[in-house]
């Protein structure tokens, strides 16, 4: 069964990183829902938060591959597990004028924020779940969405760490 | 005037040589260009000191790369191959991505532009380590002369560590040309993962033990990681202890010896019939280093149906990649059984032995009789008369390769090297040639067929000039064979540029022998049978390269054939 996944990559921050593990992807044929790079706390470790579609037995392999590489410091795959994860949008709405209330008051509900506003338009910026997140994309669709940048998903385990094994 | 601190500053180049002599290298595999040849000058000064460091002057950087290749696979140590940036570099994909496919320690130095031209389609410029990003191991860009050690360092123990494998090491010049401080000892790794493989679990190797001693039709499936991991001995103890019959894949023959009486032949797509039923009836299937590949295995689904699967490999991402194993182990072979032999109770399967004997007895190799004409399968029976346990065999790819595989007998690991995975048409003289300057003292013999030969021909020059006294026994049948042999079986034997002979007139073409002679080295043709086993005497007499042209009949199928994702059933004997 074909399902979403979150997978956490603690990379060394090296040249090609990036485009071995992409390239990985794309030469096996795993798909790629989301990833997301940025360093850690280590200046020489990167942290690489990959949303994957896959079976089980794809999942399986997208771990291996993964650890195979010579710059993967440690992979964990988040199936089962407590995790916090979050994602942050940006959407930009142009709502009629007298909607815009209505617009703030959907905002509010979800916790978000209004990071710009102009006489033509409104940036909205929210964090949260990848469900919260549809929510409040659904909400919003009546009031003319410009634009939507997305930053994909990072994800933490609760409690336990995720960390260099040496 | 030159001061007495930079009296004692060493250029990059001659840190890329120091290194490599400090790795224990002995032989370069190298042709110049404008970003290498100050890696090339830095090797004459070490040649003038006295160094035990040799460069062999190749014709292409194909060779190059399999000639390191050659070197690699028969002694597990890395090969080493030395290229200039662009085109030298881009020669080099091909045996890259062979050895990626094969296991195969290869280090890669190919030179790069000066770090401030890259990016700018500067004259030779390639993105060398992204183009061999996905076929390698890892391929380093070292932009820093302070790094330059270490990466050295690293490549070497990434390419012999876990699963061997090709390393590049791309170097711009400007690196090679600056200067630093001699480098001390290194303590440093650029990686901070552990490069040793773990330990096999006590649980699962009990598992495997109860495994055996419940077996009533156990196989062996050996392959190319016994030989990488050196487990030869553990795993003919373990044939001896418990008498389990062995199959052995194209790049596994020689870890059982091929004299043994257990040993039922190569299994998969063109091997026995033996070694495939065994593998098709057997209720334990022991899977030691192998990757379950398409060659081998036919149809998935129904590759060793009944069998419970143990699947010992040193690639995580091998267990269940293909099939999956009812006990799955990571680890290295050789210790695996080590530790594993003492748990096994002495057994024997004489019922099992017999089945298997009466279908060897039954269905053997065939030898056709074509009367004075010269089958490639009698040429190599004569052939397999003359080899002795140090003998070493390189093939290209195709008909003649797999004739080979099937004729010829191993007795050793390290003895039969062939392009399995990748399957590179080319591969078997500069791989004949790595292969003779690893062991000056044996007999090295390259099998080809006349495709093959000359993909990488213009080697003969090297075998010249280097003195590397190799022997090509070219199968010529003036086809591509294998492709013919599958236009014949799926395609109404219908000719779609197979035939490489001349289109104009009859007779054998091109003339290898006078090509040969070009190149100053001798050979021979025979066209009928009653001379083969003379040539092949004059062949092996010569002190110098040899090239022995077979003239064989085209119509002569590889069999027997499991066709492509089929199983046993259908399988085609005669």
């Amino acid at each position: 069964m074909v399902r979403r996944h979150t997978i956490s990559v603690l990379v060394e921050n090296q040249h090609g990183v990036l485009a071995r593990i992409a390239g990985l992807f794309a030469a096996r044929g795993f798909n790629i829902d989301s990833l997301t790079v940025g360093r850690t706390k280590d200046d020489t470790l990167s942290r690489m938060t990959i949303v994957v579609l896959a079976d089980d037995e794809t999942l399986e392999q997208i771990v291996k591959q993964l650890d195979r590489l010579v710059t993967t410091v440690r992979v964990e795959d988040y199936v089962g597990q407590d995790i916090v994860e979050r994602e942050l949008i940006l959407l930009k709405v142009q709502p009629e004028p007298e909607k815009r209330n209505e617009v703030f008051q959907i905002v509010e509900i979800f916790r978000g924020k209004v990071v710009d506003l102009n006489p033509r338009n409104l940036v909205i910026e929210i964090t949260g779940s990848e469900g919260k997140l549809a929510a409040i994309i659904e909400a919003l669709k009546p009031y003319n969405v410009q634009e939507l940048a997305r930053s994909g998903k990072i994800a933490m385990a609760r409690g336990k760490t995720l960390r260099d094994p040496l | 005037m030159i001061s007495a601190s930079e009296k004692s500053l060493m250029k990059g180049a001659d840190i890329v040589v120091d290194s490599l002599v400090r790795e224990g290298t002995e032989i370069i595999f190298g042709y110049p260009g404008g970003a290498s040849m100050e890696i090339h000058q830095a090797i004459t000064r070490v040649e003038e000191k006295g160094a035990r460091l040799r460069l062999v002057l190749v014709r292409h950087e194909q060779g190059g790369g399999f000639a390191a290749q050659g070197y690699a696979r028969a002694t597990g140590k890395p090969g080493v191959v030395l290229t200039t940036s662009g085109p030298g570099a881009t020669n080099l994909v091909t045996p890259v991505a062979d050895a990626m496919m094969d296991s195969v320690p290869i280090i890669c130095i190919t030179g790069q532009v000066p770090t401030a031209m890259i990016g700018r389609d500067a004259f030779q410029e390639t993105d060398v380590t992204g183009v061999t990003r996905p076929i390698t191991k890892h391929a380093f860009l070292v932009k820093s002369l302070d790094d330059l050690p270490v990466v050295i360092h690293d490549a070497f123990k990434l390419a012999v560590s876990g699963r061997p494998g090709p390393v590049v090491v791309d170097i711009p010049k400007d690196v090679q040309q600056s200067v630093d401080a001699p480098p001390g000892e290194i303590t440093r790794s650029l990686f901070r993962k552990s490069l040793s493989p773990p330990d096999p679990p006590e649980e699962a190797l009990k598992k495997v033990a109860e495994a055996i001693a419940a077996a009533h039709k156990p196989v062996l499936y050996v392959g190319g990681g016994a030989v990488a991991s050196g487990a030869a001995e553990e795993i003919r103890a373990l044939v001896e202890k418990c008498r389990i019959p062995v199959a052995q894949t194209l790049l596994g023959l020689g870890v059982v010896p091929g004299s043994h009486p257990l040993f039922y032949g190569m299994l998969g797509m063109h091997g026995s019939v033996a070694s495939n039923y065994a593998v098709h009836h057997a209720d334990l299937l022991l899977a030691f280093g192998v990757r379950f590949d398409d060659r081998v295995t036919g149809k998935l689904d129904e590759f060793c149906k009944h069998g419970t699967i143990v699947h010992i490999d040193i690639d995580a991402s091998e267990l269940n990649k293909n099939k999956r194993a009812d006990i799955g182990i990571v680890a290295d072979l050789k210790e695996s059984l080590k530790r594993l032999l003492p748990m096994l109770q002495e057994k024997n399967h004489d019922r099992w032995i017999e089945e298997l004997d009466g279908v060897r007895r039954d269905k053997p190799f065939h030898i056709p009789d074509m009367g004075e004409k010269i089958t490639p399968q009698a040429v190599l029976s004569l052939l397999n008369q003359r080899l002795t346990s140090e003998t070493i065999v390189t093939t290209g790819v195709g008909q003649h390769q797999m004739f080979a595989a099937q004729f010829l007998t191993f007795e050793e690991p390290r003895r039969w090297l062939t392009s399995g995975g990748l399957g590179t048409m080319g591969f078997g003289l500069p791989a004949a040639m790595g292969a003779q300057l690893a062991r000056p003292e044996a007999t090295v013999i390259n099998i080809d067929g006349d495709g093959s030969f000359q993909m990488n021909i213009q080697e003969l020059a090297t075998c010249y000039s280097d003195r590397i006294p190799v022997k090509s026994l070219i199968l010529n049948n003036q086809h591509l064979g294998m492709v013919a042999q599958w236009e014949d079986r799926f395609y109404g034997a219908n000719r779609a540029h197979t035939y490489i002979g001349d289109p104009e007139a009859d007779g054998p073409y091109p003339d290898f022998v006078a090509i040969a002679q070009g190149y100053r080295i001798p050979g021979r043709r025979v066209t009928k049978l009653e001379e083969v086993a003379d040539a092949l005497d004059e062949m092996l007499a010569a002190k110098t390269a040899f090239v022995l042209d077979v003239i064989t009949p085209y119509q002569e199928h590889v069999l027997p054939m499991i066709p492509s994702g089929k199983t046993f059933r259908d399988l085609i004997y005669r």
